[in-house]
């Protein structure tokens, strides 16, 4: 038999204005099951928590009610409160007498009554609660970060400043991502590379960090704090340990010809390469499509001339399995392709701008290349089919962007920017030469930002023209462009010597399969799901994964870099414990009844439900029942509601308690 | 001050199933906005109403509840990330099957309520009322409670006549 303690607050005079407490109290006592009935002035003060404690012990009572505020304002006090006087804390339940009654009604003796059925219903529901124990796993103290571009990067060395290791796995060749190609930086226009590489070189000589770079994630399993991560380490056919990174292999390799892609393709590369000569790792890599010793058998230049004697051609893929807490997912992005027909993609291309077939029409990240100093032309900015230098160009924006005709609907939100940029960078080096941007909409929110773009117009003399390009074509070596000046009102027609388009932010090609090996969400452009837009802009629904930079939605390199930290920030909240505790509200398979359709699989969001075989003492198999991970289980009871056996139950929530509740009614 | 209380013959009510993160928490903001709404509804509380079953519902009727409102967060709000599109899908299915029963869909209301939208709560919750109270009673489930009890019970005017003539 249960004894039930009701505590019944006054809140000063906020319930006991319009709610006549010592009736509630009188009532709610005579129930059967209610041991003791009382009210209070103040129940959260430390007096009134006193009296809850005392009541407790005094009285004996096996379960509490208190008759007060919101349980969203003070359930964890009073649960606390129990806890504190030997009681599970999800023993006691609060009956909100005061938002959901005495601050909304009026007249006292409909309150009263009501403020009785609230507390009869809480009563009941009491009676079904049972004792739960708090969930704790275990945390591996390591941590994983996908994607070695300017996010991935920030977060390894915060969590490795921090003291722990981290795992740092990279496609390519060479960490660095897209920010190691630009050429320089919005808003202030100090060079990339100068920036970028010594945070390279950091991860590079961290004692806390391994990186695996040319790998790919091949499978993760396990959950929260516990992660099983199988990584494919691609075949370099250049021994790491031994290279030292000198460099005779490049120069002697007699494949010389291949378009490099770090340099969208306007530079030249060997078949074994690194991509660009600050990589890191500075070891390089055989291109085994374009190498004549893999197409051939014959050559074999490189290993004749590598001192250590680091080429191997006989290397494999090798698959490694690392144990981690937590991993952050900084995969970034890919360019919008504006070629006619883009492979496998679902959104037309911007074919008619003629890029791809009119040499001079690049995108955003080609203009880069021409600007850097370290790209292809020494940062001359020069056009790609006859090596002059341009003296009209156009930018156009919002290529791919906020087109929903093309399938993107956002703002990819840089573009304004580096478009600016652009055209500073292109004064800057070419005097005499005039730049013309056509733009829908100027977006240029963030610090110094928009003084940047004035900065542009006012100093830099671009000059823009709202309005879209309608049609673009190739006249002798010029490229006539057309469109609408739409502030005017009238047509507009340049003949520009080059085209710079700035193409849309879209996720990795592959950003779904990831996402389904991490076993996170993702929308309908592939860009990763943070838990919650506003109040979890870093974490997955998936507890443990993080998201740091574009792969989540565009992002510039601030928003990147504060991104990457937070990421990094969780993790290291995650690791501050030796075991990770939980609210004990998840979802409990009672495996007697499941009969292993896996329903509620399909409908949880979190994939914590996982197939369970349940053997004999001879160890043939009896059957496959669903197995909650409590780790994992969000607490959402979808499963529970979907369950035709109705053998999954959600702890705090169970069926015996609710219908109790309606039962009392 | 405030205007005069109307009485009436009949107060329906109304149970209302509502999710923690955002229904209940607008409940709350219409309470400490003080707004004022009918006292007929009794709120239970779920994580998510991707928790709620259908047969709560039945099991309300049952109880004697004359209409019953489902509320959670927004479509694409949820904070379960996609309970609340299990529960709209589940209960666009078990309307159907409601209708298709004979009880009135008018007494069972779903609806969106954010945890911002306190004075959207106080509006669902008075027009339901208000409309369930010109309804009446919800007294199917009652009538067929009753049917069941008479075919269980032999002291009706009836059987003691017709054991009589064995």
């Amino acid at each position: 038999m249960s004894r039930i303690g009701v505590f019944v607050c006054h809140c000063g005079e906020n319930i006991s204005r319009t709610v006549d407490v010592e009736r509630v109290a009188a009532q709610v006592g005579k129930m059967p099951g209610v041991a003791f009935a009382t009210d209070y002035k103040y129940m959260c003060s430390d007096p009134g928590q006193t009296l809850l404690k005392k009541t407790i012990q005094e009285q004996k009572l096996s379960h509490v009610v208190v008759a007060a505020c919101s349980p969203r304002m003070h359930e964890k006090t009073f649960r606390k409160a129990v806890e504190a006087a030997g009681l599970n804390p999800y023993l006691c339940e609060m009956a909100n007498i005061r938002e959901h009654c005495s601050w909304v009604h009026e007249d006292k003796q409909e309150a009263t009554a009501k403020a009785i059925e609230i507390v009869g219903m809480l009563v009941e529901r009491v009676k079904k609660n049972r004792v739960l124990p708090t969930i704790t796993v275990p945390v591996t103290k390591r941590s994983l970060v996908i994607g070695g571009g300017i996010a991935g990067i920030q977060a390894a060395l915060d969590i490795a400043d921090a003291g722990h290791e981290v795992v740092l796995v990279e496609r390519d060749p060479s960490i660095g991502g897209h920010m190691a190609q630009l050429s320089e930086t919005f808003p202030t226009l100090d060079c990339s590379q100068c920036i970028m590489t010594p945070k390279m070189v950091d991860v590079a000589n961290h004692p806390n960090i391994t990186l695996y770079s040319y790998s790919e994630i091949e499978q993760v399993d396990g959950y929260i704090g516990n992660f099983q991560v199988t990584i494919r380490r691609k075949a370099r056919s250049v021994d790491e340990d031994k290279c030292t990174g000198c460099g005779v292999c490049m120069e002697k390799c007699p494949v010389k010809k291949i378009p490099n892609k770090f340099d969208c393709n306007l530079g030249m590369r060997p078949a074994i390469y690194v991509p660009f000569p600050q990589a890191v790792p500075n070891t390089p890599v055989i291109d085994r499509d374009n190498c004549i010793k893999f197409k051939t058998g014959k050559c074999g230049l490189c290993q004749k001339v590598c001192g250590p004697g680091a080429v191997d051609y006989e290397q494999e893929d090798t698959l490694i399995v690392e144990p981690v807490g937590a991993i952050v997912v900084a995969t970034g992005f890919d360019l919008y392709t504006i070629d006619e027909k883009p492979k496998g993609s679902m959104i037309k291309g911007y074919g008619e701008f003629g890029h791809g077939k009119i040499p001079d029409v690049i995108d955003g990240m080609t203009f880069e290349r021409l600007a850097s100093a370290s790209g292809p032309t020494g940062g001359k900015i020069l056009r790609p089919s006859d090596g002059k230098e341009p003296k009209q160009i156009v930018f156009i924006q919002c290529i791919g962007s906020r087109a929903r005709e093309k399938g993107i609907s956002y703002c990819s939100k840089v573009c304004c920017m580096y478009t600016a940029k652009h055209t500073m960078l292109y004064h800057h080096k070419v005097h005499d030469g005039q730049a013309y941007v056509f733009f829908m909409d100027a977006r240029t929110p963030g610090k110094a930002y928009d003084e940047f773009w004035r900065r542009s117009i006012e100093e830099e003399e671009a000059v823009y023209i709202r309005g879209m390009v309608s049609r673009l074509y190739q006249k002798g070596n010029k490229i006539v462009v057309m469109g609408s000046d739409i502030a005017v009102g009238v047509q507009v027609e340049i003949e520009a010597d080059m085209v710079v388009l700035a193409t849309a932010i879209q996720p990795r090609t592959g950003a779904d399969s990831l996402a389904q090996k991490l076993g996170i969400s993702y929308d309908k452009y592939n860009f990763y799901s943070e838990a919650h837009a506003k109040l979890r802009p870093v974490e997955c629904a998936t507890a443990g994964i993080y998201l740091a930079g574009a792969c989540q939605g565009p992002k510039d390199i601030p928003d990147t870099v504060s991104q990457a930290s937070a990421a990094a920030a969780k993790v290291m909240t995650l690791f501050a414990k030796d075991k990770l505790e939980r609210e004990p509200i998840v979802a409990r398979v009672k495996e007697a009844g499941c009969v292993g359709c896996f329903a509620c699989k399909k409908v949880c969001a979190y994939g914590a439900v996982e197939e369970k075989e349940i053997r004999d003492r001879q160890g043939n198999l009896i059957k496959v029942v669903a197995y909650v991970n409590p780790g994992v289980c969000g607490g959402c009871g979808t499963c529970q509601a979907t369950c035709p056996s109705k053998s999954v139950e959600l702890d705090g929530y169970t069926d015996e308690q609710i219908v109790a509740m309606i039962e009392a009614l | 001050m405030h205007p005069e209380k109307q009485k009436h013959d009949f107060e329906p009510k109304i149970i209302a199933f509502v999710c923690t993160w955002c229904t209940y928490a607008g409940a709350d903001l219409a309470g400490t906005s003080r707004m004022q709404y009918p006292a007929n509804v009794r709120v239970l509380k779920f994580p998510c109403t991707g928790r709620i079953d259908p047969v709560f519902i039945l099991k309300a009727f049952q109880q004697g509840a004359d209409g019953v409102l489902v509320s959670g967060c927004h479509p694409g709000d949820c904070h379960y990330i996609a309970g609340n599109f299990h529960a709209r899908r589940r209960f666009a299915a078990f309307r159907k099957l409601l209708e298709f029963v004979g009880v009135d869909l008018e007494r069972l209301q779903f609806s969106w309520v954010s945890a911002a939208e306190g004075g959207k709560w106080v509006e669902v919750v008075s027009d339901l009322t208000e409309k369930v109270r010109n309804m009446g009673p919800m007294t199917e489930f009652k009538e067929l409670a009753l049917e069941e009890q008479w075919s269980g019970t032999i002291n009706t005017e009836e059987l003691k006549e017709a054991y009589k003539q064995i």
